[in-house]
Parts: C-alpha cells; sequence; structure tokens
C-alpha cells in the first residue's frame, strides 16, 4: 500500500493551469475544484488529498510538512527563501518581476522608496545594483505608490503590462522570470521517495510533451 | 516596542513543563544507554564559547548565532551545536589521550530567533563524536549506532539518506576543470535543494553536451545501492572513484551491523556548504515536517584547534525525536496520603514506608485541599488518615 501524498494546491489565477497540468500527469482533480468552498478534499482512488490554499501560502505549508507537494510560483519562493526542494518548472503562468515607475522620473538620490509586496526581491536587487533604498511594503494595487507620490518605482509582477500602460507606468528593468514550480518537503522528499518520485517522472513526461 | 506582558518569554524559548520533560528524559535515557553501550563517554562543554573560536569554526551560520559581550569586551556566543566545543576540549585537554576518542553529549544548543513558529531558539540535542579515526568502518560505527540509538528510543519508522561531499566535488572539478565559480554556483544550487535552478545554471554552461548530460546526471543519483554502478560510470577520476568505493564498503559494513534497510543514498544531499568533507548524512521521521538528526565527517575541523585528526559524528534533536515518537503520557502513578493536625506523625511513618519500596509518595494537609475528590482522582491511589476519610481508599 503506498503512501497518500497530499497536495497544496493555489486557489485562484494559478489553478486552472495547475489542475490541467495534473490531469495531464493521470491525477484527476477536477476544473472546478476552485469554485467549491471546501478546502481539503480526498481522492482515495488516486491517494491524494488536496489542500486548497492561498497561493503565497503554499510554500509555508509544504515547508512545515502540513503538505507533501505543493505547485507555487517562484516570485514567493524567491521572497520567502523558505527550505523545500525545488524539483520541476512546471512553466505555467508564466511573467516577470519588474522594477515600474513613472516615465522619465530618475530615482531619488537621498532616499529612493520602493513600494513593493515584495520587499526581500526588491531589496536584495536593488543592493545588488549598489543602491540603498527603503522599501513601502504594500499589498495590492502596488500601481498606486507612484501615482501618488509614495514611492519612486514599483517592483512587481507584470504578465502583459497592461495595468502599466493604463496608468500610465513604464517598466524600467527586468529582474526575473517567473512560472510556477513544484516544490517538495524535505522529509517527504525522503519518507514519501517513492509516491513523490512517481508523481514528480509523471509531471516531467507531460512537460517534455507540452514543449516538444 | 510594546512593553512585555508578564507571562511573556524571549522569542522561539519554550517551557518544559512535566509531562513534556518526562518524555524528553525518557527519551534521553533510552539514547545515552545506547550511545553508553557502544563505549563512548559523555562529556559536557560551557554554554558560552568566543566568538573567535568555536563561533567561527561551528557549522552555524554566523547569523544564526546569539552573541553578547563579557565585561572585557570580547564577543561570547551561546553555542550553537556541541561538535565545536568538543573539537575545541579533543585538542586540548585531552589531546594527550589514546585516540580514537569515543565522546558523547547531550544539551541545549542555541541558534537565533526566527520571527516565525516551529522553529524554536534552544533545543537538545544528543549526540557522539569520533575523533581520530577516518575509517569507513568509523563512519559505519557512527551511522549504525545512530540507527540502534533511534530504535532503543522507540522509533520504528525513519529514514537515513547518507551522501558524499567528497564525491560531488571531485566529480564537478573532473567537468569543470579549475572553474570554481561555475562549481560554487552549482554546489550553492544543490545545497539550497533548487534542482530546477540546478538544470537551468547547466543549460547555460559553455561546456560541451557530453559534460551537460554528466551534470544533470548527478541529479539521479539517488536511491539504493543500485546507484553505486552509475555513479561509477560518472566518476572520472582517481576521487571520485575512491569516493564511491567508499560508499561501497560503508554500505557493506552497514549490512553488517543489520541497518541497511534504514539507509538510502542520495550523492546530491550537501547539508552545509563547507563544513562536512566526506561522508554525510541526515534522518527524518514522517509525521515531523523537519530534519530528525544528522551528521557526517568533518576532517577541517580539529585541524582549526591545531590538531591533525579526522572525525565524525551524529546530532539528534530530541525535541523532534520526541514529537515523532509521540507517546502517550504514563499513567500517574503517584500515591498521596491525606491528613490532618491529629494524623500528621502517622502519615510521615507511612510515607517513608511507601518511599523505601520506591513509590513518589505526596503528603498532604486536608485543610489545604481545595476539593478532595479532584486531588483523588490526579493520583494512582490514596491514603486518607483523616477521620472524614474513614478507611483507606483504594
Amino acid at each position: 500500500m503506498s503512501e497518500r501524498l497530499t497536495i497544496a494546491m493555489p486557489k485562484g489565477r494559478i489553478y486552472e493551469e495547475a489542475a490541467e497540468l495534473m490531469q495531464k500527469a493521470g491525477y484527476e482533480l477536477g476544473a472546478d475544484l476552485d469554485e467549491s468552498r471546501k478546502l481539503i478534499l480526498d481522492f482515495p482512488e488516486q491517494n491524494i488529498r488536496v489542500m486548497m490554499a492561498k497561493p503565497m501560502d503554499v510554500v509555508t505549508y509544504v515547508e512545515y510538512g502540513a503538505a507533501d507537494i505543493g505547485i507555487a510560483g517562484k516570485d514567493v519562493l524567491l521572497e520567502q527563501d523558505r527550505d523545500v526542494y525545488e524539483v520541476l518548472d512546471l512553466k505555467i503562468s508564466p511573467c516577470y518581476v519588474a522594477v515600474a515607475g513613472l516615465p522619465d522620473q530618475p530615482l531619488s538620490r537621498i532616499a529612493p522608496k520602493i513600494a513593493t509586496k515584495y520587499p526581500k526581491v526588491a531589496s536584495d536587487y536593488f543592493r545588488e545594483q549598489g543602491e540603498q533604498i527603503e522599501i513601502i511594503p504594500l499589498n495590492g494595487s502596488i500601481e498606486l505608490a507612484p501615482l501618488i507620490g509614495l514611492a519612486d518605482r514599483i517592483v512587481d509582477i507584470v504578465s502583459s503590462g497592461r495595468t502599466l500602460k493604463e496608468n500610465g507606468l513604464v517598466e524600467y528593468e527586468k529582474i526575473e522570470d517567473i512560472t510556477s514550480r513544484l516544490i517538495v518537503n524535505p522529509v517527504s522528499y525522503r519518507v514519501k521517495s517513492t509516491e513523490i518520485e512517481e508523481m514528480v517522472s509523471k509531471l516531467s513526461e507531460v512537460m517534455e510533451e507540452v514543449n516538444a | 516596542m510594546a512593553k512585555r506582558l508578564m507571562f511573556e518569554k524571549p522569542l522561539g524559548m519554550r517551557d518544559t513543563l512535566p509531562f513534556f520533560y518526562n518524555q524528553k528524559q525518557k527519551a534521553r535515557q533510552r539514547l545515552s544507554d545506547s550511545i553508553l553501550s557502544y563505549g563512548y563517554s559523555f562529556m559536557d562543554t560551557p554554554l558560552m564559547e568566543y566568538h573567535e573560536t568555536v563561533g567561527k569554526v561551528s557549522a552555524t551560520l554566523d547569523q544564526q548565532l546569539f552573541k553578547l559581550l563579557d565585561q572585557q569586551g570580547h564577543t561570547l556566543v551561546l553555542r550553537p551545536d556541541m561538535t565545536a566545543p568538543i573539537a575545541r576540549v579533543a585538542a586540548s585537554q585531552l589531546k594527550q589521550s589514546e585516540f580514537p576518542l569515543r565522546l558523547a553529549y547531550g544539551g541545549p544548543v542555541f541558534r537565533a530567533q526566527q520571527a516565525e513558529g516551529g522553529k524554536p531558539a534552544q533545543f537538545e540535542q544528543v549526540g557522539t563524536e569520533l575523533i581520530g579515526d577516518h575509517s569507513s568502518y568509523g563512519d559505519a560505527e557512527v551511522i549504525a549506532l545512530l540507527v540502534e540509538s533511534l530504535q532503543d528510543a522507540g522509533l520504528e519508522n525513519f529514514v537515513i539518506t547518507i551522501g558524499h561531499i567528497g564525491f560531488v566535488k571531485a566529480f564537478f572539478s573532473d567537468v569543470l576543470g579549475e572553474d570554481e565559480e561555475t562549481t560554487e554556483t552549482l554546489l550553492q544550487y544543490l545545497y539550497r535543494k533548487n534542482y530546477v535552478g540546478y538544470r537551468e545554471a547547466v543549460k547555460t554552461l559553455p561546456v560541451s553536451e557530453d559534460k551537460k548530460q554528466a551534470l544533470l546526471q548527478l541529479l539521479t543519483l539517488r536511491g539504493g545501492e543500485e546507484i553505486f554502478g552509475s555513479s561509477r560510470s560518472l566518476a572520472r577520476n582517481q576521487t571520485c572513484m575512491q569516493a564511491v568505493n567508499e560508499l561501497k564498503q560503508l554500505f557493506r559494513l552497514l549490512k553488517d551491523y543489520g541497518v541497511e534497510q534504514f539507509v538510502q543514498f542520495d550523492l546530491n544531499l550537501i547539508s552545509h556548504m563547507d563544513y562536512y568533507t566526506g561522508i554525510l548524512f541526515e534522518g527524518y521521521a514522517p509525521n515531523i515536517g523537519a530534519l530528525l538528526c544528522n551528521g557526517g565527517r568533518y576532517d577541517a575541523l580539529l585541524p582549526s584547534f591545531q590538531l591533525n585528526a579526522s572525525a565524525t559524528g551524529f546530532a539528534i534533536h530530541l525535541e523532534r525525536l520526541v514529537e515523532a515518537l509521540s507517546e502517550q503520557a504514563d499513567e500517574d502513578d503517584r500515591i498521596g496520603i491525606i491528613v490532618d493536625d491529629d494524623t500528621y506523625t502517622n502519615g510521615i511513618q507511612k510515607a517513608k514506608e511507601w518511599r523505601l519500596q520506591g513509590h513518589s509518595v505526596l503528603l498532604q494537609h486536608r485543610d489545604q485541599i481545595p476539593d478532595v475528590s479532584a486531588f483523588k482522582d490526579q493520583l494512582s491511589k490514596t491514603i486518607d488518615l483523616t477521620a472524614e476519610g474513614g478507611a483507606d481508599d483504594e
């Protein structure tokens, strides 16, 4: 009898793509799971249990071992620096982290302020550039900050660039490409290695087909 | 900062209440019985050490050290592990002793607080150090003893994953030559468990397709003894071959000890960036999300204390072990004797008799008990010597 795997799935935007990938790999989760209010769902015939989590929290569940496996954005992995195995690039929901701001606005020379929901990514990036900056942490609608003079620049996820454009902002530098990753708890990686290996190899096959 | 409320403790610090204390005590006792049975001697070192000495050479990252100043202005650290202090002792007070040394320890270590829960700043490690034996026999003894200790503590289900940092480094130097920067980058990816990053980095390297394939193949070197064959075909230089032979011999010896079913191999395992020098290992148990124990061979530590010796050892995270055991609470086997002014003398006598027979006995004046039946309920047995109690209560 193989051991049951608990998978933390991201609710919202990424869910559909992630579920489709899982389905191609032979794990039938159902596309409408996301709409249900249930947070934990059992699939006894496939020997898996699915937890529906906020994308930002998937990594936390996996690090603490509440879930064996999870699907999480690289942005969250960069920001939170958690002790998990990053085993597979699922190449879904591609976007990138970038620095943006009002056009032709030089950085303030005394204390440049950066508004972001990725304080670590932003400060790491500017430190590498040799700039000392101050972080203004925000949770959403980051684009507001430069418009109302709260910050010189923002560091945020860009997918199509439409939000930036509609608010009259321009992209200054790209920091890093982002896709969703398959992550594994370090203990589960060892004690449930057979089951995890099976899932990873099924998913990698799907990935190869997709990319072929 | 907000004023501290009276019940608060520093971040990451925990109290050990009687129930957990007993569980810990029991696990600690069982571990030390098995460690003693292998001829190891227990010792202890101070909680504080100089940052310049033990702090600098310990395997714990500098930002994780608790630092404080003594009255002369020296920076001190709360010991972050026991290996470095024991190396200090082995290289000084014990250097005239007969080597190999077999030393053991059990005590609290400190790692700087982290804001999140589940990451205590103080925890207890029980472990061993075998100093002055550089053979596979030493590695095997330490791993076998680790397995037996965990079993004796009552843990049935666990896995020890064994790697070899010497193999990985020799393999990289064979494929990448003197390119230390790339070697460092790839090692970092493995250390950070980021296999996606590792694969991406390999793809962009300016080396031949064959070499890229070899670098990617490294990621597949995990499993049972079957990996020795494939590691051999990847290993192209003498040092790699020697590392694979060491692993093979280790596995043979672990079979002799009869503990091979608890081990698996993973040549990507890098527990620490530059501490271990040969075979290294980590242990895990289901239901606890974090590392249970770890260890390995460290040959560079003792030389930094001016003793030229090779050493290997393990450390078990005691609180996590207790969590993994998740044993039921023992029955409270204390006996209570309830007395009043008239029966107190008689009570002392009775209590003495029971204590001589090895029981824990508490003697309690009836006037001080708010609720007699609740008092009786918490004990395995009570004897009421007072007039209200009437006959003995069994």
